[in-house]
């Protein structure tokens, strides 16, 4: 083994890594193919040059406040908060903020990534776009900046989740992506990243592919989450307007983990703010191959290109999982989330599809959002604590999604007739 | 590091002027029984050095062929350890044939680097093909690899360029695999005009024998292919020859064994004819 865990070494930073191989500790790293390492570096390159070019982060910032509607707002959830305070038992309940990345032009966080990454391909001199997706919301972000820069795009998409989030798959279409369903495995996000990876190997000259978390080999898990952090700057800014100080509390949901590192990358260093990252429990950690909690439930792999936690079997075989949430059913995480694990610096969670339902539902109730069934599941995780939390305790959940390609799948999992 | 079998079948290769056959196949595909019964008429068939795949899940450089073979093998309950003891069960009547075990990393990282290279060793593997493990991560699992006297056998593909060839050589040993294509396995046949030249550029920078994979699928390919090269390396169209010999049920037949071996047999054939 390389590296030792750092989880043992005094860290004057959490906010440091990656180191120049890639390693978050003993995760991340570049585990590919022959055929692509040459890209991959030349990535490495392309990304470097475009962090010291003032021109590429105008450009960014222009498209993030004009096309995507950046900043999204940090909104106060009023009525959630009275009703955590009204269920607290100790005269408790947090103050509940939502970062709204669920307003972001297509619906989700997917597009902050996208728009920095398609600048990179088009300065990589790439002309053909791929990408996977589970939920869809990545490859509708992704569809939506290839129209938008005039690039050919194809997404790959487990076949199952071309079932259960067809609203996303017809805007792709719509967009002018061609979605290639795959129906290897389960039919999931994992099978679509490897046909994903199939393809970037055939097409390794003149594609450029938009890996939609913060996962993958170096340098994707710290270039999404460069990406992502915009969201964790903005709330820092935000909530000193608001409040005057910084949260107490964060929580996000993880599937692979990118709206989860943006938000919590900017707090890493700042001690007092404690901070979950929600897994998908799916029908119980305790029921076998019946989850997505590859942290809470999973062990260390190498999987896509970076060793992280994995769900998988003692054969080293990766599991498929299982989530109510498409985007949150992938059996990795990115390999920075591994290591905040690892070194305490986070604490992940989990929350099963039935507390992720029941979160969903509360949310519209209560706020009059529809939230995507990934932020419900961080929401779930908001509803066991913040009522156990004082009330002068400052809690902001990423709503890093909108439910609306989620309304037929929730319909039937109620039995609402439409 | 000392001489391994894959060395001296490379010498036996050059005594004898004709390039060699590289067969790959999954361990337990079909099934445990049928992959021990394929595995140990290789060599008799004109098998010259042994590929043997560790089945792995997500196999992510694999066309459809293999990742159908892997899953196979899985299915019919393959795992590490079963593949460690049929190369161990080979090694009782063949000590000549070199054994590779192809793959990737995960199933070994779970097995334990340490314990999995001690176990292949024991067991008479003589090389290791770990696909997803770039020359950037050597100290893991290539050094020590060699470090037990196993040769650790790296791809070259078109893209590995001359910056970055000598780095992919440098803790090479046993053979260079070269990649036909930019590609999957057992996609489009590769430019056999294109394949001489990029040889001709691996040979220029390096002492080892280079064997040459990725699309080759019959006799007339192989034997074009090996002008120049030591080696020809046949996969796909193996375990495809297993897929097209099973039963509707998907159990090996009568034609399961006979169909691999016959397929390697014109493929020999082919590579010593010219």
């Amino acid at each position: 083994m390389t590296t030792t865990s750092t989880a043992d070494a005094k860290l004057n930073s959490y906010r440091s890594g990656p180191d120049e191989r890639g390693h978050f500790g003993l995760f991340g790293g570049r585990f590919v193919a022959e055929t692509l390492m040459p890209l991959i570096l030349d990535l490495e390159q392309a990304y470097k040059d475009a962090k010291a070019d003032p021109a590429f982060h105008a450009e960014l910032e222009y498209l993030n406040t004009f096309y995507a509607g950046r900043p999204s707002p940090l909104y106060f959830a009023e009525r959630l908060t009275e009703h955590f305070r009204a269920e607290s038992k100790t005269g408790g309940g947090a103050k509940v903020y939502f970062k709204r990345d669920e307003l972001n032009h297509t619906g989700s966080h997917k597009i902050n990534n996208c728009l920095g990454q398609i600048l990179l391909a088009r300065r990589m001199g790439k002309t053909r776009i791929i990408a996977e997706t589970g939920a869809g919301q990545h490859g509708v972000a992704v569809a939506t900046v290839c129209a938008r820069f005039g690039l050919p795009c194809e997404i790959y998409m487990g076949a199952t989740d071309v079932k259960r989030q067809s609203p996303n798959v017809a805007r792709m279409y719509m967009l002018g992506a061609k979605v290639n369903p795959v129906t290897s495995g389960a039919g999931t996000l994992k099978d679509a990243m490897n046909e994903a990876l199939r393809d970037w190997v055939t097409n390794v000259e003149n594609t450029y592919y938009i890996i939609g978390t913060a996962a993958g080999p170096h340098p994707y898990p710290e270039l999404v989450r460069d990406f992502q952090s915009i969201i964790g700057k903005e709330v820092r800014e935000q909530m000193m307007a608001a409040e005057g100080r910084l949260p107490d509390t964060l929580v996000a949901c993880i599937g692979g983990g990118s709206n989860a590192i943006g938000l919590f990358h900017p707090f890493l260093d700042d001690e007092k703010v404690k901070i979950f990252g929600v897994e998908a429990g799916g029908h119980g950690l305790e029921v076998p191959n019946g989850h997505a909690a590859s942290m809470n439930g999973g062990s260390p792999g190498v999987l896509h290109g970076n060793r992280t936690y994995l769900l998988q079997d003692d054969d080293g075989q990766i599991l498929e999982g299982h989530s109510i949430s498409a985007g949150l059913d992938y059996p990795g995480v990115g390999p920075e989330h591994s290591w905040l694990k690892d070194t305490g610096r986070v604490k992940y969670v989990s929350v099963t599809d039935k507390e992720a339902l029941e979160a969903f539902q509360l949310c519209a109730r209560q706020e009059g959002i529809i939230p995507a069934l990934e932020p419900a599941h961080a929401l779930a995780h908001v509803m066991k604590l913040a009522p156990t939390l004082p009330q002068n305790d400052i809690l902001v959940m990423n709503m890093c999604g909108r439910g609306d390609k989620d309304v037929f799948a929730v319909a039937g999992y109620l039995g609402i007739a439409i | 590091m000392t001489e391994t079998r894959i060395d001296r079948r490379f010498a036996k290769l050059k005594a004898e002027d004709r390039a060699g056959l590289v067969t790959f196949v999954s361990a337990g595909d079909p099934d445990p029984e049928t992959s021990k019964r394929i595995l140990a008429g290789l060599p008799a068939a004109g098998a010259d050095i042994i590929e043997l795949g560790m089945p792995f899940s997500d196999p992510m450089a694999d066309g459809p062929a293999i990742q159908a073979s892997s899953l196979r093998a899985l299915k019919a309950g393959q795992r590490m350890t079963k593949t460690l003891g049929m190369v161990a069960e080979f090694r009782k009547s063949d000590n000549e044939t070199p054994i590779v075990l192809m793959g990737y990393y995960n199933p070994i990282y779970v097995y334990g680097n340490e314990r999995f290279l001690a176990d292949a060793v024991k067991a008479g593997v003589d090389g290791l093909i770990v696909v997803d493990v770039p020359p950037e991560a050597d100290e893991e699992l290539c050094l020590p690899a060699l470090a037990v006297g196993l040769n650790f056998i790296r791809l070259a593909t078109p893209t590995t360029d001359a910056k970055r060839l000598p780095k992919v050589l440098a803790n090479t040993s046993g053979f260079v695999y070269y990649v036909s294509i930019t590609g999957i396995t057992g996609a489009a046949a590769p430019d056999v005009a294109k394949v001489h030249g990029e040889v001709k550029r691996i040979k220029a920078a390096t002492t080892l024998p280079v064997a040459v994979g990725f699309g080759v699928k019959t006799g007339e390919q192989a034997q074009s292919i090996a002008k120049g090269a030591d080696a020809v390396v046949v996969g796909s169209a193996l375990v495809s020859a297993i897929e097209k010999s099973l039963g509707e049920n998907g159990a090996a037949t009568g034609e399961t064994v006979p169909a691999v071996l016959d397929l390697v047999k014109g493929l020999a054939a082919a590579l010593r004819s010219r």
